[in-house]
């Protein structure tokens, strides 16, 4: 009879400490995961931050701008201008 | 007598004392388990809360707000987070130093921040809104007690001042204030979520217990807007408006076939990134909200009538001697006195003696019916918040001669939306085409009008106006061929008209053969000298609906001629 309730005291305190680990553990995978989710967040913001930067770079505007003053761009005359109709197209 | 025979000794108590005893520690016991019993067991509900509060928390889930795109998936309207400092003023304690660079940071004078922070409210104050991430974690590092930060949402428009009527604004707390963003609120906004969780002494969550609301972020909003077009249209307005130093000018793009509003314009226009001193002028979205007279343009819609009707064909000629029509008091004038002249080059000359007399030829209720089911007097139902819907006065209150002057567009008002919508009826077969904000990809279907012969017919008047000899050569455009019409009229003022105080309009359509765009385009109050539709407002729309149809890819369908202008100095009359 005592044997067997040191055995089972044994077992008792062995699962006792395998919960406690397990415990553990899943708190600190559930740390890692809060902190993974975190930076996604983060990663989401940033994502919307150069969505944004991208637009405002590639505003009609600037972009007409900087053809026009840079790079003294425009749009040809009509006398310089032909159209070229894809073959079989209706004229 | 010694000790041990002392007869204290052999004294005995009553037993029941100490059963007595007895019993009343059980009891005791007994009370105290069953006490316990109730707290653990029965009523546990309160403590089982006084626990839970020391370590179990309820945090909200952020949701974002959904972004604004034009059709080509182009970003317009973006939420970030940033950060809103706010303290406590009862426990700030700020030294010189700390002051300084606080009130570095936050970009506010130091006597400002002594100010707040020694005003009425001693629990809560906001120092400043809408910070940056990386100054709030500066400020953060302050360490100073008593200060906090709230996180907040910023919306940022890259396409500032030119999208900004349709857009419109969200307020601080990222709720939609004006245009798109009052009218698809529901759409837009995110529905923030909450989630209960364990945290640890240190603050960190330990544990997910449950989510008690899951976050859902708002939609992404696709608009039918087409930024190239937009930004084109934006700048083709603006240089008109300074041009001929202009008091506003509105533009307006349609697709004939969905119905979608490719570019909405208005000038002035105010910066969405920046509110500070912002007027209602800047403010208003003038093509939409506000409503003219819009003159000649109204024509078209007289002669569809009267042909519809069988009154007249295209080549009926109307007698226009001596350039004048009394009716009543008032006269009816022409620019150019012609002795005759065809249905056709009624609207190709701009005569409102022809229109009226066509339109006197008419019952006013059909016409009032022809104005009403091109959409005038009622609201363009886009969803912007504050539709015009114009003045349409009942047809049994209609005297003759405002029958007549209604011809040509005086007497009646509508907004430049309103206007170009109405021109689908020619640019489609006869039916007029229901407007959409957003991209639907699909043709939509219209609502008939007029039959499709009435409406060639008047497409065919209207090429006429454009050509040398029309009030608008001015609209041509190089390889595709054009169909419009000029407005030009006195503005309203205290109940008459100002004598020299325009609006200056053009609507028209191309290509002519298979029309894709209307453009409607409108100048208000021009002070240069030049106030007729064909010399300000048909060069706005030339530019713009050649620059258009080249972003589009349209097939060109006319000679590809250079146009021959007439003369910069050279004016078309045009009967106002």
């Amino acid at each position: 009879m005592t044997r067997l309730n040191l055995l089972l005291l044994a077992v008792l305190t062995a699962c006792a400490l395998g919960l406690v680990t397990s415990q553990n553990r899943a708190r600190k995978l559930f740390g890692e995961l809060e902190h993974e989710q975190e930076r996604s967040r983060q990663l989401g913001v940033e994502y919307g931050q150069l969505q944004l930067e991208a637009s405002t770079w590639a505003m009609h505007a600037r972009v007409e701008r900087i053809a026009t003053r840079q790079l003294r761009m425009r749009v040809p005359d009509a006398k310089r201008l032909q159209i070229v109709r894809p073959e079989g197209a209706p004229q | 007598m010694n000790f041990a025979t002392s007869p204290v000794l052999t004294l005995t108590l009553p037993t029941w004392r100490s059963r007595l005893l007895l019993g009343v520690f059980l009891a005791g016991f007994v009370v105290l388990l069953g006490r316990a019993a109730y707290l653990q067991g029965l009523n546990n509900d309160f403590l089982q809360a006084k626990g839970e509060s020391r370590y179990s928390r309820v945090i909200e889930t952020p949701a974002n707000r959904g972004r604004i795109l034009d059709r080509n998936g182009e970003a317009l309207a973006i939420s970030t987070p940033v950060k809103s400092v706010w303290a406590i003023p009862e426990e700030v304690q700020l030294d010189r130093r700390e002051l300084a660079r606080l009130a570095g940071l936050l970009e506010l004078p130091p006597r400002d921040i002594e100010k707040r922070l020694a005003g009425e409210d001693r629990e809560f104050v906001f120092l400043k809104r809408q910070i940056s991430p990386e100054i709030a974690d500066r400020v953060a590092d302050l360490h100073i007690t008593g200060l906090f930060q709230n996180r907040e949402y910023r919306r940022y428009y890259p396409g500032g001042e030119v999208m900004a009527h349709v857009l419109g604004f969200t307020g601080a707390d990222d709720v939609g204030q004006e245009g798109i963003e009052l009218a698809y609120q529901d759409v837009l906004a995110g529905k923030s979520g909450s989630r209960r969780v364990i945290k640890d002494r240190l603050g960190q969550i330990v544990e997910d217990v449950e989510s008690i609301k899951g976050a859902q972020d708002g939609q992404d909003l696709a608009l039918a807007l087409d930024s190239r077009i937009q930004n084109l249209a934006f700048g083709q307005l603006k240089a008109a408006v300074e041009q001929h130093r202009a008091k506003a000018g509105s533009a307006v793009v349609l697709d004939v076939n969905t119905g979608e509003v490719l570019a909405l314009v208005n000038y002035p226009t105010y910066n969405p990134n920046n509110r500070s001193r912002l007027s209602g002028a800047q403010l208003r979205n003038r093509a939409v909200t506000d409503t003219f007279e819009p003159g000649s343009t109204l024509k078209p819609f007289t002669i569809a009538l009267a042909l519809e009707a069988g009154r007249v064909r295209s080549n009926t000629v109307i007698q226009t001697w001596p350039g004048s029509l009394s009716i009543g008091p008032a006269t009816i004038r022409d620019a150019h006195v012609e002795r005759a002249l065809t249905v056709a080059q009624v609207i190709q000359k701009s005569s409102n003696v022809g229109a009226a007399k066509i339109a006197l030829s008419l019952p006013a209720q059909s016409m009032w019916q022809m104005f009403e089911s091109v959409g005038f007097g009622a609201a363009p139902r886009l969803g912007f918040p504050g539709e015009a819907t114009g003045k349409l006065r009942p047809y049994r209150s209609w005297r003759p001669i405002e029958q007549a002057t209604m011809a040509y567009g005086h007497g009646i008002s509508v907004s430049l939306i309103q206007l170009a919508r109405a021109y689908s009826v020619f640019a489609r077969d006869g039916d007029i085409v229901p407007l959409s904000l957003l991209r639907t990809d699909a043709p939509a279907a219209g609502q008939r009008v007029v039959s499709p012969e009435t409406a060639h017919a008047v497409r065919a008047m209207l090429e006429l106006a454009v050509q040398a000899g029309g009030t608008a050569p001015r609209a041509q455009i190089m390889g595709y061929r054009v169909a419009g019409k000029t407005g030009t009229a006195h503005k309203e003022e205290n109940g008459g008209y100002a004598p020299n105080k325009y609006v200056s309009s053009f609507v028209g359509f191309a290509p002519a053969s298979r029309p894709r765009l209307v453009i409607a385009v409108m100048i208000d109050e021009p002070t240069d000298g030049k106030y007729y539709g064909g010399t300000v407002a048909a060069p706005v729309f030339a530019q713009l609906m050649s620059g258009a149809l080249r972003i589009l890819d349209v097939q060109p369908d006319g000679p590809m001629e250079p146009i021959k202008l007439p003369a910069d100095d050279e004016e078309i009359k045009e009967s106002v």
